[in-house]
């Protein structure tokens, strides 16, 4: 089976973000990059499926030429092609997004004279957050499209999803070709080999131009939350300080 | 010309989030001057009508159709998509949560319009030429980062980020007109309708407890967690990790607390060996309380912490609970 999955490279900051001067980017000097948890675990859903099934899996991102770093770590996981609509740089509207993928999955597609089986996707990137790139793309390819995934099983022509709600789980069944959004906790994504990292260093990154349009969202400036006051209390330091806290414990009515 | 907010319930059960979407549509409602409109889908959801006028909702829309005994993200965009085109509202609301965010994509997609997820109440300014763009704030990373947006669009579909507002009765409450309709489902839309479901056996959850007692790197192992069970047992609580415990594999995700797992709202959470990354913070921010347990007094969770001891968590948990356990004998 025949397999995108589509990532998005995002600054990973530690203990606070910090914004550029004019407020419209995450200051990325001194941060290194990843992409959402989810979207490891839409790789890892992937490789799986075409371990299980045969086929071959391609990872896709719109993002700036660094982003071949996102897509190098696929390919040390074992994705067998990757792809990059190169942006200029600046983080595209969800519409635009989905354009770009779209238009992306379609000349893929016709490349390969075959549909993708599956497209997955992560259920929110980790920076946007906008809840939507799959799903739009999902419409615009004319395919089902289930996000939140937790499980994820292909069986022939069908795709067998369980999701979460508030303590129920759904189950959904649909037909392939199709696309699903998943979640961190669906699998637990696996490390590049030795082997896999120095193999990905060769890996040739396609390169995709499309005319994606933007959209009717646009940012206006990134704001900090308003940073939470220190209350902080040191009740000691090692064990002693247990009877400390069991009074605070106490004091809360927990005991 | 109205606000339509769409009201995200269960099999007729009103979801908790679903009042806050409502209260949320109200304030536009007023900001711009026009009528607030509910839609439930689904006939087991007419009962909700008479609550949902409470919170200012003047007419409820009543989506009747074979396909609406269950939940389906296409039979819900369709549903509210008939609204659309038969009334065009201003605004269609729903909430930040995992079906709201799915089903105003959807409906997104439908109209090939923006839809912008995730908003918060303050410094909202919504108008009511539809020719205005409006502008507001809204959520990314999880809430560790806020984002003003503008956003053109004939009609403008958002969500409300979860807890965004506190949900709130109408000063003049009226009775809501019920009026029901058949929407236009497309024909494909019942593939994505819910096969089945399995209900989760009831008990305290990670989201829910009143006591979470979290682990981080610093616990070292899978065993390692055994005194957070006990301290946690004790308590009447339950144990939460950090992404670098999931990622070892030492505990299920489904301890996971942060921005890619849970959020809780424990009246007290412990931190044991977790350094507070935001991505963690996020989840961890709806405590009441935070103690941090850590070697390093300068750890990010010991600074935003309320209380902290500093020392290893191997030996201050036990002592914890030694020191519970010979307070209640
Ligand atoms: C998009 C994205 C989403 C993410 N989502 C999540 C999420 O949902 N949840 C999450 O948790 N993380 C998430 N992360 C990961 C996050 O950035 C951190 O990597 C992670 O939270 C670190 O876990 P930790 O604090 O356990 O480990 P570390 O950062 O390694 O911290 C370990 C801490 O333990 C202390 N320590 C060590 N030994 C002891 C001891 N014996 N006694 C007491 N203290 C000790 C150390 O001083 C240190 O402070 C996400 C990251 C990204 C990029
Ligand atoms: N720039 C991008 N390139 C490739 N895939 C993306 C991009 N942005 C978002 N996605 C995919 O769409 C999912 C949902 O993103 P979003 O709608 O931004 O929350 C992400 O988890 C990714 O799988």
């Amino acid at each position: 089976m025949r397999v995108l999955v589509c990532i998005k490279r995002v600054p990973a900051p530690g203990a606070r973000i910090n914004l550029t001067a004019d407020g419209l980017a995450v200051d990325t000097t001194n941060l290194g990059f990843t992409m959402s948890p989810h979207e490891e675990c839409a790789l890892e859903a992937g490789l799986a499926l075409v371990e299980a099934h045969g086929g071959s899996v391609t990872a896709l991102t719109v993002g700036p030429p660094e982003a071949e770093e996102q897509l190098r770590y696929a390919a040390s996981l074992g994705v067998a092609n990757v792809a990059l609509v190169p942006t200029n740089g600046s983080d595209w509207d969800p519409q635009q997004t989905a354009r770009a993928v779209t238009s992306a999955a379609r000349q893929l597609e016709a490349t390969a004279d075959a549909p993708f089986d599956l497209i997955i996707f992560g259920n929110e990137s980790a920076d946007s957050g906008g809840f939507q790139v799959g799903v739009r793309v999902a419409r615009a390819l004319d395919r089902p499209m289930i996000t939140g995934a937790k499980a994820l099983a292909v069986d022939a022509d069908t795709a067998s999803i369980r999701r979460e709600i508030d303590g129920t789980q759904e189950v959904y069944e649909i037909p392939l070709p199709a696309v699903v959004g998943v979640k961190e906790g669906i699998n637990l994504p696996r490390y590049p080999t030795m082997k896999g990292r120095l193999a990905s260093r060769k890996a040739g990154v396609d390169a995709i131009t499309t005319n994606a349009e933007a959209g009717g969202q646009a940012m206006v400036a990134l704001v900090s939350p308003p940073e939470v006051p220190s209350h902080l209390v040191v009740l000691g330091e090692g064990a002693t300080a247990a009877p400390a806290v069991v009074d605070v414990l106490d004091e809360l009515g927990l005991l | 010309m109205t606000v339509l907010v769409v009201i995200e319930h269960d099999r007729g059960t009103l979801a908790a989030a679903a009042l806050e979407a409502l209260t949320f549509g109200r304030m536009l409602a007023d900001a711009i001057d026009t009528e607030l409109h509910a839609v439930t889908i689904g006939a087991n959801a007419d009962g909700l009508a008479t609550g949902l006028g409470e919170f200012g909702a003047t007419t409820v829309h009543q989506a009747h159709h074979e396909h609406l005994e269950d939940f389906g993200p296409d039979a819900w965009a369709d549903s509210v998509a008939t609204l659309i085109t038969a009334s065009a509202p201003h605004a269609v609301i729903a909430s930040g949560t995992d079906r709201g965010n799915e089903v105003l994509a959807q409906i997104a997609a439908r109209l090939d319009a923006p839809f912008v997820a995730n908003v918060l109440p303050s410094d909202l300014k919504a108008v009511a030429d539809r020719n205005a763009p409006w502008e507001f704030t809204r959520v990314r990373w999880g809430g560790s980062l806020h984002e003003r947006v503008t956003l053109r669009a004939d009609v403008k579909l958002l969500t409300l980020a979860l807890h965004g507002v506190e949900p709130e009765r109408a000063g003049t409450p009226g009775p809501a007109t019920p009026r029901p309709f058949e929407p236009v489902l497309e024909e494909r839309s019942a593939i994505t309708i819910v096969r089945d479901r399995v209900e989760r056996e009831a008990g305290v959850t990670l989201a829910t407890a009143a006591v979470v007692v979290g682990g981080g790197r610093g616990v070292g192992s899978a065993e390692g967690f055994a005194p957070l069970e006990d301290l946690a047992g004790l308590l009447g609580g339950v144990v939460g990790c950090s992404r670098a415990v999931t990622n070892n594999g030492w505990r299920n995700h489904t301890d996971q607390v942060g921005q890619t797992g849970t959020r809780i709202g424990a009246d007290v959470y412990f931190a044991c060996g977790i350094s507070g990354a935001i991505q963690h913070w996020v989840g961890a921010s709806g405590a009441k309380c935070i103690i941090a347990i850590n070697t390093d007094a300068g750890a990010n969770i010991v600074t935003k912490a309320d209380y902290a001891v500093i020392g290893d968590l191997h030996e201050v948990v036990p002592a914890i609970a030694e020191e519970i356990r010979r307070r209640k004998t």
